[in-house]
């Protein structure tokens, strides 16, 4: 496929912090095509926030190319390409549910009919319906995260990057909100790129999965989930899946044990 | 609700309790001729009672009662306090802007802001009121009580502009990232995320200058012969203190009652307007 048919297309991509001189990303080539899952797993330090950053014109790579819908990365961002959520749901604590998730909308100068069907849609997508006129504060983790990702749906972008959006969240609640994403995905026909530290989650929600190796953060491989869509409970259960996680899995190890060799 | 009704009550308690500590220390030292410290009789410390009658006595004979000419005495230093308060929070407030936004300017600017506050008050009053009497702006002459209320702003701008730059830049960083995901710049990162995150901290500088503006504004008016004001009349009756005493202390409970309503509605604007989490949430 062509770059132009990419949502994203990174090719000989490099990151050097000059502080410290760290070579946090080298020699990344990646497409991902409209309608995919992608996940980013690897050791902690291995650069997956930076290239998700990178994505998102958040952080400038040192070398390489980063076209987003085709554009290059910072013109993508000033068309809003793209919605992000963070670890944490980095809400304002001043603002109501609702108004946290209109706020991209008031940036955008939609006018308010038109904002508020949109917000009430998003709690609706998101099943917090009865929490818009509550402050952040006032919910609990999970739902905060709710609004995070509806706030970043809220206008519809073709991208939506997250960096472990569920990693500070207990086992049940993460497991919950990936059926829900899940769904989001399949309904907003949108691509994602998500970031986690999670095997069973990255093999669970991906359409692709991308193993990354440490210093310098590298792409180890690349394991295709052909799993059967829509996934739901029983896919966590398919013998499938568990092979899935062990390819993953064994992938991780390898490159793990490589980054403790001395060099 | 409760809450509300629990706080008045812990603070009428208080204040019967200061009573009750002053007239049981007044009497004691009455009773007892107990001189050390300093001699307790009607003139160092008038009785309670005394203070709230004078209040209803008249000032001169056949003159109006000591409580309407000093409400009258606070509204008018209310007035120079309020307009000190809105000018230093506007000087305060671009100030501290310029320099949260502009990082250069902090080393550089930050010194002189800090040095203006040890200057004395008492040194500055008489050249802004008095010096600055015959100060002419394109025709305009300002009255006298608009000079007082420069030394309001004096006092109201130092707490302002530190805790606007405090403020500004206590933004969260992700947030700031945020935005500029969705492509905002500067000016918007400013009014949906520095601003309000600068809130609690405006707020602070305000209960700050809440009484500090009003201590400017009778101290304004000491130097100048502005006589419709707290500090007016905290001259006038210094004169005769001796012959009558209450007339002071009625004045300094009024000053300080002018102060604590200032502070009041800034709480109470805070809490209009502020939406926080609860502080043990935080
Ligand atoms: N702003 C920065 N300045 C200097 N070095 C940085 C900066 N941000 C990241 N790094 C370095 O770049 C490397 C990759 O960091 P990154 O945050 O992308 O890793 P990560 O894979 O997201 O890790 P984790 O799984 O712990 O979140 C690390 O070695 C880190 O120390
Ligand atoms: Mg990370």
């Amino acid at each position: 496929m062509s770059a132009q048919e990419s949502v994203v297309s990174i090719s000989g991509l490099g990151k050097v912090f000059p502080k410290g001189g760290v070579t946090a990303l080298e020699n990344i080539d990646l497409g991902v095509q409209p309608g995919e899952f992608i996940s980013l797993i690897g050791p902690s330090g291995c650069g997956k926030s930076t290239l998700l950053r990178i994505i998102g014109d958040l952080t400038q790579p040192t070398s390489g190319e980063v076209l987003v819908n085709g554009k290059p990365a910072p013109q993508a961002r000033l068309d809003r390409d793209y919605g992000i959520v963070f670890q944490a749901a980095v809400l304002f604590d001043w603002r109501t549910v609702a108004k946290n998730i209109a706020l991209p909308l008031e940036l955008l100068k939609w006018d308010r009919a038109k904002r508020d069907a949109r917000v009430s849609e998003m709690l609706d997508l998101v099943e917090l319906n009865d929490f818009g006129s509550h402050y952040p504060w006032q919910l609990s983790g999970g739902m905060q995260q709710r609004v995070s990702i509806a706030r970043a749906l809220s206008f519809s972008p073709a991208l939506l990057l997250m960096d472990e959006p569920f990693g500070a969240l207990d086992e049940m609640t993460r497991e919950r909100l990936n059926l829900e994403l899940l769904s989001i995905w399949a309904e907003t026909k949108s691509t994602v790129i998500f970031v986690t530290h999670s095997i069973s989650e990255a093999v669970f929600l991906s359409t692709r999965v991308v193993v990354m190796s440490p210093r310098p953060g590298r792409i180890a491989g690349v394991v295709e989930i052909a799993l059967a869509q829509p996934r739901g409970v029983r896919t966590r259960e398919e013998p499938r899946f568990f092979e899935l996680v062990t390819e993953v899995r064994e992938m991780l190890h390898a490159v793990e044990t490589e980054a403790e060799l001395p060099e | 609700m409760i809450n509300v009704i629990k706080r008045v009550a812990i603070g009428i308690a208080v204040l019967v309790g200061v009573c009750a500590f002053y007239t049981g220390y007044r009497e004691l030292f009455l009773a007892t001729g107990w001189t050390w410290p300093f001699e307790v009789d009607d003139i160092t410390l008038p009785s309670l009672p005394s203070i709230v009658g004078a209040l209803f006595d008249p000032v001169q004979e056949d003159g109006e009662l000591l409580i309407s000419l000093l409400f009258k005495a606070a509204l008018f230093t209310a007035k120079e306090a309020f307009v000190g308060f809105v000018i230093g929070t506007i000087v305060g407030f671009t100030l501290g802007a310029v320099i949260a936004r502009f990082q250069m300017l902090q080393r550089g600017l930050m010194p002189y802001v800090v040095g203006s506050q040890t200057i004395p008050i008492l040194a500055i009053a008489p050249i802004v009121v008095v010096g600055l009497g015959s100060l002419t702006i394109a025709g305009w002459t300002p009255s006298d009580w608009l000079r007082v209320s420069v030394i309001s702003a004096y006092l109201t701008f130092f707490p302002v502009t530190v805790n606007t730059v405090r403020g500004l830049e206590s933004a969260d960083p992700r947030a700031i990232e945020l935005m500029r995901s969705y492509a905002s710049g500067e000016w918007a990162i400013f009014l949906k995320l520095r601003l309000p995150s600068s809130l609690p901290y405006l707020f602070g500088a305000f209960r700050i200058a809440a009484t500090a503006c009003v201590i400017g504004a009778i101290i304004g008016e000491l130097p100048s012969s502005i006589q419709g004001g707290l500090g007016g009349a905290i001259i006038n009756f210094n004169q005769y203190y001796v012959l009558n005493p209450q007339n002071l202390w009625a004045t300094n409970l009024m000053a300080a009652a002018l102060g604590i309503s200032f502070f009041l509605v800034i709480v109470i604007a805070e809490k209009l307007l502020v939406h926080r989490p609860p502080e043990t949430l935080t």
